[in-house]
């Protein structure tokens, strides 16, 4: 053994490493969009006819002959508005849940990774982003299509991709702790049953929360799409104070979910 | 002598009732190969999976190119290479984009010339832009294997890298870790193959239970536990139970070897104690392996 070699092995070689390491989720996000080349021509097209046929149901169908407005909008306008939240959750929590599962379970992607200078909390960072970064852009969709249903563009409307993006991370996260606690791919079912379609049903996407009864009232304000469609609304149609409280729940429930996801994927993926 | 590349000391690792480490002490000095032999559920991947800090030992200490684990563990995967037992590649990519994510993961500065030296190793240079699921067999264990060399480690872990694989591509990825071998590359490769670690490895280490139950060279090995020949012994089940007990009332080893018995040490043996019939070779590490780990080799 050389003496160069010797030193070589006795100090070991100073990596640059640190927590939450920008070069480390982008290179966990670069493996999504790789990925997300080969099938986003599918993701963009349902992206954009989803809400079309939506709007064209309940904007056209329900608002020309049983709906009038809703507080002086147009009720196209008010689903078209409403329909990001749903756009949203579908575009997270599902695609959060399955492809976390899948990549651990089935495609053992994240053995893969994590034999690589990428530690458990960077990696869920990097997937929870990438997925906020996908839903919060084709999320904001259906906006586009309702102001192709006659809704006036404002400015505010800018900001509806980063409430949108926001709002996806804690989807995101929240779908991959359910990844990370379910044992078989059919538990999920039950999450779509009892989460998911009562979240999006109940955000004030279809018709205005408040003419619920008080107790739904106050359950649909726990509601993280009910925030998101205020929000919406605020940049179609003119902020109000209150949106700030809004856009904070929604910023401390992805902060929470975020650290929720990291430390139920610690246990799941470190034996 | 310089610090072992990888220094495991009195490690532990259960997973509820299961001991899958127990009390394992294993040294790789920088520079060789070492074949990590045992059978299924000797505790060969979870050793794998506690060096790269994807398992965290119950106790014990573990040092990896002078980086102590758990707390250094990114340090320490930032300069070793690592092949999985099972195949864990992005299908729907292409050859080249696997390459570049994982030279990315490693944090290479120089992602193309990364991505260059790897498709030549693995000799997929003209197929850099097919899908991975347009592959044949051989040419995904490559490409596994190359993605772990991406960043051109030190030190590189293999688990089984030929486990299941037909003859034919285990050949050409032996000859794949024979180069890395020949670069100076420390590696740790378990295998129940015995042939694949005679092949490759320049020290041996038998694993079984959770623990190293025999260390050194090859042919030490072979030597120090079976001797010099081995005869095996054909007949009917009533006559090898004889043999067998005479062989053993005579200090020699033995142990079954499919329809026969395999009586090591056989040039000790006093003369009519091993019949004419017998089909006399040299004592090999599948003996070696056989006796220690009372498991039939494959
Ligand atoms: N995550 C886990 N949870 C529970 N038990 C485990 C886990 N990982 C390994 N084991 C158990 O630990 C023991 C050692 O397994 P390990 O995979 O390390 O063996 P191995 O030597 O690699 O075997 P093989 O040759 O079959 O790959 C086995 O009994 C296995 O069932
Ligand atoms: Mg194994």
């Amino acid at each position: 053994m050389s003496e160069a070699e010797q030193t070589a092995v006795a100090e070991p070689q100073r990596i640059h490493v640190r927590r939450l390491d920008p070069a480390a989720i982008g290179a966990v996000m670069s493996r999504e969009v790789a990925n997300f080349k080969t099938f986003w021509k599918g993701t963009t097209f349902s992206s954009v006819l989803e809400p079309i046929v939506y709007l064209l149901a309940f904007g056209l169908g329900l608002g020309a002959t049983i709906v009038g407005d809703v507080g002086g909008v147009p009720y196209v306008q008010f689903v078209g508005t409403g329909m990001v939240a749903t756009a949203v959750i579908f575009s997270s929590v599902l695609p959060a849940m399955f492809g976390t599962f899948v990549k651990h379970h089935f495609q053992r992607t994240y053995d893969a990774i994590l034999a690589t200078p990428v530690d458990v909390e960077e990696l869920v960072t990097a997937e929870m982003l990438w997925i906020g970064l996908r839903a919060g852009f084709y999320g904001s969709a259906p906006l586009l299509v309702t102001i192709g249903f006659g809704l006036d563009p404002a400015w505010g409307m800018l900001l509806v991709p980063v409430f949108a993006f926001v709002t996806a991370c804690g989807f995101a996260a929240f779908g991959i702790t359910v990844a990370a606690s379910a044992e078989k791919i059919d538990q999920f079912n039950y999450v779509t049953t009892l989460a998911v379609t009562p979240l999006f049903l109940v955000a004030g996407t279809f018709f205005p929360i408040d003419g619920l009864p008080e107790g739904l009232q106050t359950l649909a304000n726990l509601n993280p799409l009910y925030h998101l469609v205020e929000l919406v609304r605020g940049g179609a149609f003119g902020f109000e104070t209150v949106d700030i409280f809004h856009f904070g729940f929604l910023l401390v429930m992805a902060l929470g979910m975020w650290r929720l996801a990291i430390s139920r994927m610690q246990k799941r993926l470190i034996d | 002598m310089s610090a072992p590349a990888i220094r495991l000391k009195q490690v532990v690792k259960t997973f509820g009732p299961i001991t899958a480490v127990d009390g394992l002490d294993l040294e790789v000095p920088t520079g060789i190969c070492l074949g990590l032999l045992g059978p299924n559920g000797a505790g060969k991947s979870t050793t794998m999976r506690l060096l790269t800090g994807q398992a965290i030992a119950d106790s014990g200490s573990i040092d990896v190119l002078g980086h102590s684990l758990p707390s250094d563990g990114k340090r320490a995967r930032a300069e070793m290479g690592v092949v999985p037992q099972l195949d864990n590649l992005d299908v729907d990519v292409t050859v080249e984009e696997n390459l570049a994510v994982f030279a990315r993961l490693y944090r290479v500065a120089d992602v193309p010339d990364a991505v260059d030296r790897a498709l030549e190793l693995a000799r997929l240079t003209d197929r850099r832009r097919d899908r991975v699921d347009e592959l044949s067999g051989g040419m995904r264990r490559r490409l596994l294997l190359a993605r772990g060399l991406v960043h051109e480690p030190r030190l590189v872990l293999l688990d089984e890298p030929t486990v299941g694989l037909d003859p034919q591509i285990r050949t050409q990825l032996w000859s794949l870790i024979d180069e890395l071998r020949g670069q100076g590359v420390t590696i740790l490769m378990s295998t129940h193959y015995i042939e694949e670690a005679e092949r490759l490895a320049d020290e041996v280490a038998v694993m079984t239970a959770g623990s190293i139950i025999a260390r050194g060279r090859p042919a030490d090995l072979v030597l120090e536990h079976a001797g010099r020949e081995t005869a095996e012994i054909y007949a009917a089940p009533a006559a090898l139970a004889e043999h067998r007990e005479r062989a053993e009332a005579a200090g020699l080893r033995v142990r079954p070897a499919g329809p026969a018995i395999a009586v090591m040490g056989a040039e000790r043996a006093t003369d009519g104690l091993i019949p004419e019939s017998a089909v006399r070779r040299a004592a090999s590490l599948e003996d070696v392996f056989v006796l220690l780990t009372g498991e039939e080799a494959e």
